[in-house]
């Protein structure tokens, strides 16, 4: 039954803050308890499966994205770089390095030391960076590899290994549970994996829901600003029934706030829709979202919901009838798309702004991700020339403070919206145009040169 | 101009590319053969494709070429270029290291044409380079998947999988069957090809005053653009001479240079490095020395040739192997080869290379090796800072 307008609007932030500070609070009842922790990646995470052995579970790169967020990740990679580490390597590892050598100490908490690494190939990163635990702690590391794609959608291949890739998959996941087995001293518990995919299919199904509902108008939450704190909980919190609770509340909130059309903007209308591929800049966050929500600008959809949600993006329920085949598939699935999102996304970006009718797109490439930004450059050419849209390219890094301008952001985020509100003079002008000629005799299509703004 | 209706006669050998005076001295040799691998018009792929032949371009680390030798094609390693770049980097962001743009700029400017495109996820930049050829250039381009959990039991019989896979699209690509013998053919004559190389290595490691490292680099790129048949013949013509060669020993540093596995030095740098230093071994193109060993012929040759990338295989940062911890196999190299320091030298913006230069610095300080540290970039020109540099570093440790 629906609660009243003032309980359910914003309680999913709240609720959202609430459990990860609980989440934390957890992490430094383990580290103060001696406890070590399952250390574990969003892309293909596997914590079905180390929830069975009810192991801590710890993610460094929500750690590390928390050391920016609140504004002390310089000290972090300061530290980092004074033993030894380029600028030019990935923030997240650098972060994560000096809060082990500051024995876990953390804005949030303390992070217990990792007793087992569990990842994947997703990212080649989440590999070097499990190196650095094996050497600074000698505790076994799992590579659970995943093969990806193995081209760009449209490529005519002699065929895919689908069944050959996916026993590989399977295969590795039974090496993993004897290697947990002994990690944890405990057996697998096959019925318990079952439960905890089941109430994971839960939260699939509901963040499949969150996903569409934007797709409404007006758009009632903002995918980057909001997103990360969802992103935060569906990872933390994957498996548990409180991370279903969370995610079937949020989206009565989202249902009822489409339902009486209320955007992140209040009663301000929603004037730009606009998709963010990347991850946001965090050492000047809620600055960052400012820059375009006080455009008026929504961020209806993010690929960093895509690639980063563990595969709970795509159309995917685990069959509890065949837990541990099930889980192999998923995991492929899964970890494959948020490659192919990062990869081969020009493709899926282009379907994006048709469902998700965006007017913009922001790329926001970084520097300490080159599996996410790599391609973008490149990517977005085949976007304009697709798409009546205008695209916006702005660099600048997810937890170096160093390489973020603020003033060049604004300057070129600033431009992009005036090119935006020129778009839409443009295409109400030429949408009063077309009524006023017959269907027969209009020309299609505006000129895309006009819609080229670029950062 | 190529004609497309033009074929390489199945079983005939292949066409002869590098025109090479016999009268030449081994010096006048191997600048000749300097010439066509530093050749931005890439005449080697160009007079293949003008003899009716196919290629594949392949980009680091490695590659079993013998897949594309079986096939007929003529596998050529894409490991970038110094050249100015006109036309790939608005296709780039920043933050990335140079090589994947100027291999792209390579193809986009027409220098290399090739027929098909391959690349590994070697690193997190490398593994777009499939999907942004595939967007710009007309022919397949796709990853060979390497297993990243090469320590798992089920890794050979997927790599297996990957070969047989990859194969199917050589195949399609030129139109030719690939059966078990002429695969067998392919890994005899590259085994040779990797033991005349590794012949070339012991002479750097024993005599290492007869043999450059900027020469033997040359002599191991040059594999990457001719046909092993041709390159077999060249480095078994030479080698011998190179042993006679008359060179006195000078008194220089032993040292390994390490960081050389995707981008590459200038060769100039590595000529400014041998004014100082024995470069006694290195991991310069080790994607065309990777396997250590012959791969077996008898039997499966696509599980001989997985079994070999796994088993009997040298090392890399790109490469995540439980059982070659990158540290101790460096230590490993420096022991076998009797260099007294290592040069960890890393790629701008090569991410796998920056974060194992710390891996390194630890291993080497606990073994109390000295060890001195820089980066490189491809397009560099000038390197008096680091030849100051490495001159010092030397004088410290040779008058300590």
């Amino acid at each position: 039954m629906m609660q009243a307008t003032e309980d359910l609007i914003g309680r999913g932030q709240e609720d959202g803050k609430r459990l990860f500070k609980e989440w934390f609070a957890g992490l430094t009842s383990a580290a103060d308890a001696g406890e070590k922790g399952a250390y574990v990646f969003v892309m293909g995470s596997l914590v079905e499966l180390l929830r069975t052995f009810d192991l801590p579970i710890v993610f460094p790169e929500i750690n590390s994205l928390q050391t920016a967020v609140r504004k002390v990740s310089d000290e972090y990679l300061n530290l980092a770089e004074d033993h030894g580490f380029s600028p030019d390597v990935c923030g997240y590892v650098k972060a994560d390095y000096a809060l082990q050598l500051r024995r876990g100490e953390h804005p949030m908490g303390t992070v217990p030391p990792p007793g087992i690494a569990v990842y994947t190939n997703a990212c080649n990163t989440y590999i070097k960076w499990a190196e650095i635990w094996e050497r600074m702690y000698d505790v076994p590391i799992f590579t659970l590899d995943v093969p990806g794609s193995r081209s760009a959608p449209g490529v005519k291949l002699s065929g895919t290994n689908y069944e050959a890739d996916l026993k590989y998959v399977e295969y590795q996941l039974r090496e993993l549970i004897e290697l947990l087995e002994k990690v944890s001293g405990r057996p697998f518990d096959i019925d318990r994996l079952r439960e905890v995919l089941s109430v994971t299919n839960d939260m699939g199904r509901s963040w499949r829901r969150l996903l569409e509902i934007n797709k409404g108008t007006p758009a009632v939450y903002d995918s980057m600003m909001e997103g990360t704190i969802f992103l935060g909980v569906v990872n933390a919190l994957r498996g548990t029934p409180e991370g279903a609770k969370y995610f079937a509340d949020l989206v009565e909130e989202m249902e009822y706030k489409l339902e009486q059309g209320i955007s992140p903007h209040g009663e301000e209308p929603e004037k730009h829709r606009l998709i963010f591929v990347g991850v946001p800049c965090y050492p000047i966050f809620r600055r960052f979202y400012h820059l375009f929500s006080d455009w008026g600008g929504t961020f209806v959809g993010s690929t960093y919901l895509w690639f980063a949600s563990g595969g709970f993006n795509l159309d995917f329920e685990y069959d509890l009838d065949r837990p541990l085949e099930s889980l192999a598939e998923g995991l492929m699935l899964g970890v494959r798309s948020a490659v192919d999102s990062m990869l081969f996304q020009d493709r899926a970006l282009i379907d994006a702004i048709d469902t998700y009718g965006a007017d913009g797109v922001v790329y926001h490439p970084i520097k300490s991700c080159r599996t996410v930004s790599t391609g973008l450059a490149d990517s977005r050419r085949v976007v304009l020339e697709e798409r009546d849209v205008l695209c916006l390219y702005i660099e600048s890094d997810m937890m170096d403070k160093r390489v973020v301008s603020e003033a060049q952001l604004k300057n070129r985020i600033d431009a992009f919206f005036e090119g935006l509100d020129s778009r839409k003079i443009r295409l109400a002008r030429e949408g009063a145009g077309r009524g006023e000629l017959s269907a027969a005799a209009s020309g299609a299509g505006a000129g895309v040169a006009d819609s080229k703004v670029t950062g | 101009m190529t004609d497309p209706a033009k074929k390489l006669d199945e079983g005939a050998p292949p066409p002869r590319l590098l025109e090479l005076d016999d009268g030449l001295s081994v010096a006048e040799t191997i600048d000749w053969c300097r010439d066509y691998v530093e050749d931005l018009e890439f005449p080697t792929v160009r007079q293949w494709r003008e003899a009716g032949g196919k290629v594949l371009g392949h980009f680091q680390v490695y590659f079993p070429e013998e897949l594309a030798h079986a096939a007929g094609m003529l596998p050529v390693k894409l490991r970038g270029t110094p050249m100015e770049r006109r036309e790939a980097d608005s296709h780039f962001g920043s933050y990335l290291c140079s090589i994947i743009k100027s291999s792209l700029e390579l193809a986009l400017t027409g220098r290399v044409e090739i027929d098909m495109f391959v690349t590994h996820p070697i690193c997190d930049a490398a593994r777009n380079l499939a999907g942004i050829w595939a967007r710009n250039l007309p022919y397949p381009s796709q990853i060979l998947y390497f297993p990243q959990n090469a320590n798992s039991a089920f890794a050979p019989t997927y790599l297996r999988e990957e070969y047989a896979r990859v194969l199917r699209d050589i195949e399609e690509v030129t139109g030719r069957k690939v059966g078990d013998d002429e695969l067998r053919n392919s890994i005899e004559l590259f085994n040779e090809n990797r033991r005349l190389m590794r012949e070339l290595y012991e002479i750097k490691r024993a005599t290492p005053w007869l043999l450059a490292a900027d020469e033997a680099y040359v002599l191991v790129a040059l594999a990457g653009l001719i046909s092993r048949e041709e390159h077999n013949e060249l480095l078994a013509s030479l080698i011998p001479r190179i042993r006679e060669r008359d060179a006195q020993p000078q008194d220089k540093m032993r040292v390994v240079f390490e960081g050389g596995f995707c981008e590459q030095p200038p060769i100039d740098l590595l000529t400014s490095i041998s004014q100082f230093c024995y470069v006694v071994d290195d991991d310069l193109l080790i994607g065309l020395r990777w396997i250590l060993e012959d791969v077996p012929v008898d039997g499966d040759p696509l599980q001989a040739l997985a079994d070999a990338y796994l088993n009997s295989s040298s090392y890399s940062p790109v490469q995540h192997d439980l059982n070659k911890p990158k540290e101790k196999m460096l230590l490993r190299r420096i022991r076998e080869s009797g260099a007294e320091a290592a040069i960890v030298s890393a790629a701008k913006m090569c991410e796998p290379g920056l974060d194992e230069q710390v891996a390194y610095s630890e291993a080497l300080d606990e073994e109390d090796i000295p060890y001195f540290v820089t980066e490189f970039e491809e397009t560099m020109a000038r390197y008096d800072h680091l030849k100051i540099q490495l001159e010092t570093f030397v004088e410290n440790i040779l008058f300590e």
